[in-house]
Parts: structure tokens; sequence; C-alpha cells
């Protein structure tokens, strides 16, 4: 599993670089309950550092970027009736979204989970 | 940035009870402690809430005559609420009045045995005690800035408070009283700004933290952030000053005409004779152009303020803004509150709030959002 600065996980799913995305326990902490979120659609590609996810908290909006290049592939549908999966288990059923990642070597900067223990 | 910014009482417990701190009207205070904005909401509803509020202003007008009724004659010259005539124990919501009809700020008058006493905003608590100094010539206006203020709400505030400060129970809904405690005098009025049934309770600043914790020690009393406060407050269709109401709204527009009582109207026997007098008599005749009302999204996203708010998907000029929005965890759903021109405020009527670069459904709705269960 790897990490960004911006909190997000990216864990690989196959040989064919498909990766699923999420945020950390840490980020979902401080984001605080969340009540709506707004997934991209399937099949766009997108660039790095663009804005593909929309979530409110209770307190705020904020955007997910794209951790790397790459296109979607599939979202976690469950999330639109279910905000609350992100805080439950930010790991796991609080996942966003898939996607096909258009060079794997982008990763391999990224922080592994001793790495982002001490980032944060 | 905790250093440049004022503490009150409850500071140091804030920490204990791992509050997480920020800036709010030049005070640190808690927006949340562990359980998060949507937990305490909901706890606040089902049981009961503790609020620190000592940010805010507590203010005493005592008249020079000896003679309360002069005070309050007095201060009916600077807002159009009636104030002659409130009894003894009892308090009321005002709005203070600019020349134009603006709000310069809203606040309870409570009357006490031989002065009034003022609760203001935070934010305008400098500007209060200027303008109240000019105005009330003949009373002396003083800040009470050595005692705490606490706010406790909820179903079980009633049964936690009374059990401290014996009297609590009996009160009802805007009453005031002083109550004899272990923490001191409290001054207590059974009022709030959630919705619930409760109480604000002030209280010497030394004695503060100590009635917190004892109060904390109750059956069902959570601490409760201010997070949770503005959740509560909007479902319950309260405005925020400076968001919902400030210098640039009427009471009219702002859909407070309540606050102003037929005797300070025209025709009343206590008529006019407070500032923005002409313009708010004005729009009581003719009806305001914009009027604050209730907005329900009909999606999931929330509309926050600032969200410009439009009558057709394709209409380009906006008809009204929204002043304050979030997600009300009692209703389930988002909820905000706004200003849309006159012909467009009538309940149920579809209008389209401009998110994202996207306009998407909000229907007029009926305010409060949640009926309020505070004791008559």
């Amino acid at each position: 599993m790897k990490f960004t600065e911006e909190h997000e996980w990216l864990r690989p799913e196959d040989e064919e670089g498909v990766v699923t995305v999420g945020i950390t326990e840490h980020a979902a902490t401080q984001l605080g309950d969340l009540v709506f979120v707004e997934l991209p659609e399937e099949g766009r590609m997108v660039a790095r550092h663009d804005e593909v996810v929309v979530i409110e908290s209770v307190k705020a909006a904020s955007d997910i970027m794209a951790p790397v290049d790459g296109e979607i592939v599939e979202v976690n549908s469950a999330l639109i009736d279910n905000p609350a999966l992100v805080n439950e288990d930010p790991l796991g059923d609080g996942w966003f979204f898939k996607m096909k990642v258009a060079d794997m070597a982008d990763l391999d900067a990224m922080m592994d989970e001793a790495d982002y223990k001490k980032f944060v | 940035m905790t250093e440049t910014l004022r503490r009150t009482d409850l500071h140091d417990l804030h920490l204990e009870l791992g509050g997480r701190m920020v800036p709010f009207a030049g005070y640190a205070l808690p927006v949340q402690y562990a359980p998060g904005v949507m937990k305490e909401h909901l706890h606040c509803r089902a049981q009961a809430g503790l609020f620190d509020i000592g940010h805010m202003g507590q203010v005493v007008v005592r008249p020079r005559s000896g003679d309360v009724e002069d005070a309050a004659r007095a201060l009916e010259g600077l807002t159009p609420a009636a104030i002659v005539g409130l009894p003894e124990g009892r308090q009321r919501y005002a709005v203070l009045t600019a020349d134009d009809g603006g709000i310069l700020d809203d606040l309870m008058v409570a009357r006490r045995a031989d002065h009034l006493f003022l609760v203001v905003n935070a934010s305008r608590k400098a500007d209060d005690l200027a303008h109240l100094r000019d105005g009330l010539t003949d009373c002396d206006v003083i800040e009470v800035a050595d005692r705490g203020l606490l706010a406790l709400q909820g179903p079980l505030a009633e049964a936690a408070l009374e059990a401290l400060a014996p009297g609590a129970a009996a009160m009802r809904f805007m009453d005031v009283a002083t109550l004899d405690s272990d923490f001191g005098d409290l001054w207590v009025s059974r009022s709030g700004y959630t919705g619930e049934d409760g109480f604000e309770i002030s209280v010497q600043g030394g004695q503060a933290e100590a009635l917190a914790r004892a109060l904390l020690a109750r059956p069902g009393v959570a601490p409760i952030g201010l997070g949770a406060r503005d959740s509560l407050r909007l479902e319950a269709g309260l405005c925020l000053y400076g968001n919902d109401i400030d210098a640039t709204t009427t009471p009219v527009e702002a859909n407070l005409l309540w606050s102003i009582p037929k005797v300070r109207r025209a025709g009343g026997s206590r008529a006019g004779g407070y500032p923005g007098v002409d313009v708010i008599e004005r729009q009581i005749e003719e009806g305001p152009a914009r009027l604050r009302v209730g907005l329900l999204p009909e999606g999931r996203a929330p509309m926050r303020a600032g969200t410009p708010l439009f009558a057709g998907q394709d209409d380009a000029d906006p008809i009204g803004e929204i002043t304050s929005g979030a997600f009300g965890p009692s209703l389930e759903r988002p909820m905000a509150m706004g200003y849309v021109e006159t012909g467009r405020t009538a309940v149920g009527t579809s209008l389209f709030a401009e998110l994202r670069g996207r306009r998407l459904p909000v229907a007029v709705a009926e305010l409060p959002f949640r009926a309020p269960t505070v004791k008559r």
C-alpha cells in the first residue's frame, strides 16, 4: 500500500496496473463526519492532481485529487447513499474509486506505511 | 494562534476533554470533541449538551434613577422590541437597529430586580457597548467581564441543573432567575440556541469550570462544540449574526417581525422611536423586497453560505443567496436558509442553487425545520 502527502492511500489490485484509492484514517478523522460524496464517471481519463471526488463533511467541502495519471475504472457507489462508510472504514468499505494507472513507476516515489506514519 | 486569542474560563477543561480548538470571534473555542459534530448534535437532542458560550457579551444596564422602567424606556430608543412592561424575571429577544433599518446585533434582554441584563454576540460586543453607552445616557452600561456563561440544552438539562441549583425545574421558557448553588449565585435563563428545552447560566468566572465539571458529571450531559451548536441552531431556524442577519438586513427582511410587537408598530401606544423606523415601517406596510426563508436541497449535496439562488435553470441573474447551510443530523438531510426575492418565498417554491457550476433543485421550506421542544 502506498500513501500520498494528500492523505490518500493506493492499493495495487492486480498485475494490470489497477489500484484502489481511498483516504487515510487520519484524513477521515480530520474531515469529520462525511455527509456527501460525488464520484467521477467511470471511464474518465484523469491527470495527477485533477479534482475527481467532491466530499462534504458536516463542516466543509473538500476535493480528492487523482494521485497519478490514469483512467477511472470503477467507483464505490455505496458511498452515495452512505458517505459515513468513509469514517467507519476508511481503508476498507470506504474506498472511493479504482483507477488504471498510466505508469506504475509513479507509485515508487510514494510513501509506504512506515513513511506515512512518520509524515502524520 | 492561541497567543493572540482570548480564552474563556473553561479553556483548560476543553483541552482536557480533547476539544479541537479553533478561533471564533477572537476566542479559542472547541469546534468539536472526540465524538464529532454529528454525534454531539444527536446527543444534545437525545440527552443533554453543555456548551461554553463564555465568549458572548454579558451587559448590565442599570438606570441611575433606580427605576428599571426608565432603562426599559431608554432601550426602546435603540430597538423595536417591547421592553417597557417586561415583567421582572422574564426575558425577551430583541434586535438593535441602525438608522437605515439594518440590524446592529440581536440579543436577549432580561429584566432583573434593579437592572436589565443583556446577552449579546461576541463579535458585536465592543460595538454594542459603545452604542448602548451613546444611546442610554441615563443608565450605567456595565460589561460583566468576570462571569462565565454556559448553555445546558436538551431533554435531560432540567434534571441536571435542578440537582445543582434547585429552582431551575420550576422555570418556564424565557424565565430568568438567580439561583443559589455550591458555585455561587447563578443567573439562569430558560432559553437557548438549539430549539431544545434548556438553560443559559451565568456563573462567577472562578466557579465556571467547577460548575461545568459538576454538570458533566450528571446523567446524560456531554460537552458540545461550536460545530454542533451551528447545526442545532440551523435546524431550529435561528439566525446567526454575521451570516443570516447583519447591518445590511432589516428585521422585516430577516423574517423577525415577531420581535416587533403591535405596541411598537404604527398606531401602537409606543410606536416608533427607534433607529430606522421609517424604513422598517415602510417595509411592514409594503412588504420587503426580499425575505429570509428556509431552504431544503432536494439532493444530498449540502448548500453552504454564499451559494447563489436562481428562479430557473438558465436564468442569468440570481434571485437570492444562501446565508447558512449545513447537513442537519436530526433531519438526516441538508438544510439551509437564505434571502429570496419577494414573490418566490412561498413554502414549496422550487428554486435552483448553483453549486460547483451546476444548478441543483432546492425548495423553499417552513422554518423551523424541527419544532422546538421548549417548556412553555
